[in-house]
């Protein structure tokens, strides 16, 4: 028996040449390394945020940060108070959605359920080009196309508010409804719609009452990512709807949102160290906890909720 | 009996009417974002086309919006994207060799895993806060080339690992299996078999992912890119400006000439945009015929 072994060991060493024997030893520690930025990336992100979000904290009460009324931490008499931009960051976000997701769920019931092939074929690569556009030239668009528009229906309202940026932000995340939703929807068994059209239904029963029913998990998570999107979105808002922390939920008014703020700041020379310094990374950290809560509920909606076939 | 066929036939042609109107209300809601799309095209374009000489290509900003142009804007965006481009791939690309080829199906592979499309989803200013910490004041990089460019980097990682982790697997399991049946050891297999095999699917990923960064605009704002450079960078230490950057800049401007000249400057910005994809397309084609 051991006669046997030795000899194949070594036959086997001697296939390997050394250098691809070393090679074979370190290179999975740098691949590793390379997978293991993205944990340090993280943890990165938080430790930046959290420090200096600790720091800020020292010098603002908690309480008065989290339910104060007034937000003006650049101007005398300073109030560090963030439900202004907290509200205004949820307006935007709202009307984002109220456009977004009947009109991105529309399209995916369309492009799964009713569209021919063909047509199929060119819409959704023009839907997708919808979602590759820079932000900036949306906001472009917010400011010098919809806002005029919108101002011929509503004579009162400002050159920066709410709704253009909102609508805007919407049709920016039009494409991430529409697809992800599809893309559960296009998961439906083609057996579950053949068993329904050989009842008797029609199309729209099928999509209705068999499609969308069971693909309700994809479709809930695809909403919470887009709102998530939402909130994260920050230069269509920086450029389209203002720079005035206010507590309304008028949207003909303007607002500015968590992430127009950071830009206003970072905008400015605010010198590091200051209290207002500060405010970028106490907003910033209620921004990425917000944005990470949500992101989390949609990969749990996604998996929990999710129908087997 | 033929009053109950007429109720049922009545109700068949209701929901046969139903069936038609949700088609058409599907038909117009699908449309809605194919008509923003080309609103936003014919906006710019008849807003831009205008200002669109060679002194935009030529010139340095300026006070006088007839002068100005983005000059270092442009090269500072192509400047950005050398410098992310080899960074970006050696970092993506090890990242996800090592976890389709190397990594052990347990805990801490998911965990990266799952971080790594939580990350997806970090909102990109979050990564300007970071990059405004780690690169420009920690390592004192200061406003520079290289802060942007890392900081994009990190930006563009997840997308670009999760692309490349795609083309990996999509690599039949018997090239990996030929590779060993001759001899070849591990990282023989990977360098010599698998990557070939998918390298044009990693560039497609690599090239939308650089396309995206051209266009982002708000970790650079909070990096400090600044608003108005005269000059080239001359090395990776220089400040510097990017086209999305000087675009902000004109837009903030209350005067409509500004405004047109954004326009302009959107125009060359979606033009390069829109060559980066169409590369990315061809490749993607390649690459469908190959495997």
């Amino acid at each position: 028996m051991e006669s046997n072994v030795a000899p194949s060991t070594t036959t086997k060493m001697n296939f390997k040449n050394s250098r691809s024997h070393l090679s074979d030893k370190i290179v999975p520690i740098i691949l590793f390394l390379c997978a293991a930025l993205s944990v340090l990336t993280t943890i990165g992100i938080v430790v930046t945020l959290l420090s200096e979000t600790i720091n800020f904290f020292k010098s603002v009460p908690f309480m008065d940060f989290l339910f104060g009324t007034k937000w003006s931490p650049l101007i005398e008499p300073k109030a560090f108070g963030i439900l202004p931009l907290l509200s205004g960051t949820l307006l935007v976000t709202v009307i984002a959605c109220i456009v977004a997701i009947p009109i991105g769920l529309a399209s995916a019931i369309y492009l799964s359920e009713y569209a021919p092939k063909r047509v199929r074929k060119i819409v959704k690569p023009i839907l997708e080009v919808l979602a590759g556009v820079p932000t900036i030239v949306y906001g472009y668009f917010a400011l010098t196309f919809v806002t005029p528009l919108l101002k011929s229906i509503f004579p009162s309202m400002g050159v920066f508010n709410a709704l253009s940026a909102g609508i805007v932000v919407g049709i920016m995340i039009i494409p991430m409804v529409s697809s992800l939703s599809e893309d559960a929807m296009s998961a439906v068994p083609k057996s579950l719609r053949h068993g329904a059209y050989a009842l008797g239904a029609t199309r729209f029963e099928v999509a209705l009452k068999i499609v969308v029913p069971a693909a309700f998990s994809g479709i809930v998570s695809s909403a919470v990512l887009a709102f998530s999107r939402a909130i994260g979105e920050t230069m269509i808002v920086a450029v389209a709807a203002g720079a005035t922390p206010n507590l309304t939920l008028n949207p003909l008014e303007s607002i500015q949102t968590m992430t127009a703020y950071i830009v206003q700041v970072s905008l400015g020379d605010t010198p590091h160290g200051s209290v207002e310094y500060g405010t970028i990374f106490a907003v910033g950290m209620t921004l990425f906890v917000i944005t990470f809560l949500l992101n989390i509920l949609a990969q749990y909606v996604a998996r929990r909720f999710r129908e087997e076939y | 009996m033929s009053m109950f066929e007429d109720a049922n036939r009545k109700q068949i042609s209701n929901r046969r009417k139903k069936d038609l109107y949700l088609h058409l209300l599907f038909i117009a809601a699908t449309s809605i974002g194919i008509i923003a799309l080309m609103a936003l095209l014919i906006n710019i374009v008849l807003d831009g086309i205008g200002r669109l000489n060679l002194d935009l290509f030529t010139n340095y900003p300026s006070r006088v919006a007839e002068r100005a142009g983005m000059k270092s804007a442009i090269v500072g965006s192509i400047y950005m994207v050398l410098i992310m481009a080899p960074i970006s791939f050696v970092l993506g690309v090890g990242a996800a060799i090592y976890l389709e080829e190397y990594a052990k199906k347990n805990a801490i592979t998911r965990f990266i895993q799952l971080n790594i499309s939580t990350l997806a989803g970090v909102p990109s200013i979050v990564y300007g806060i970071l990059g405004l910490t780690i690169f420009v004041r920690g390592l004192s990089l200061d406003r520079s080339l290289l802060s942007g460019a890392l900081t994009m980097t990190l930006l563009v990682l997840p997308v670009i690992i999760v692309s490349a982790q795609e083309a990996i697997r999509a690599v039949p399991r018997a090239r990996r299996d030929a590779s060993f049946a001759l001899g070849a050891t591990k990282w023989q297999t990977v360098y010599g078999s698998v990557l070939p095999s998918s390298i044009s699917g990693i560039l497609t990923g690599v090239i939308l992912a650089l396309s995206r960064a051209i266009g982002e605009t708000a970790p650079l704002v909070m990096i400090g890119a600044l608003t108005f450079v005269a000059f080239l960078p001359s090395s990776i230490m220089d400040q510097f400006t990017v086209m999305p950057i000087q675009i902000f800049n004109w837009i903030s401007r209350p005067q409509v000439s500004f405004h047109d000249l954004a326009a302009s400057g959107i125009i060359v910005m979606m033009v390069m945009l829109v060559l980066m994809n169409i590369s990315a397309v061809i490749l993607r084609n390649k690459y469908s015929k190959q495997i």
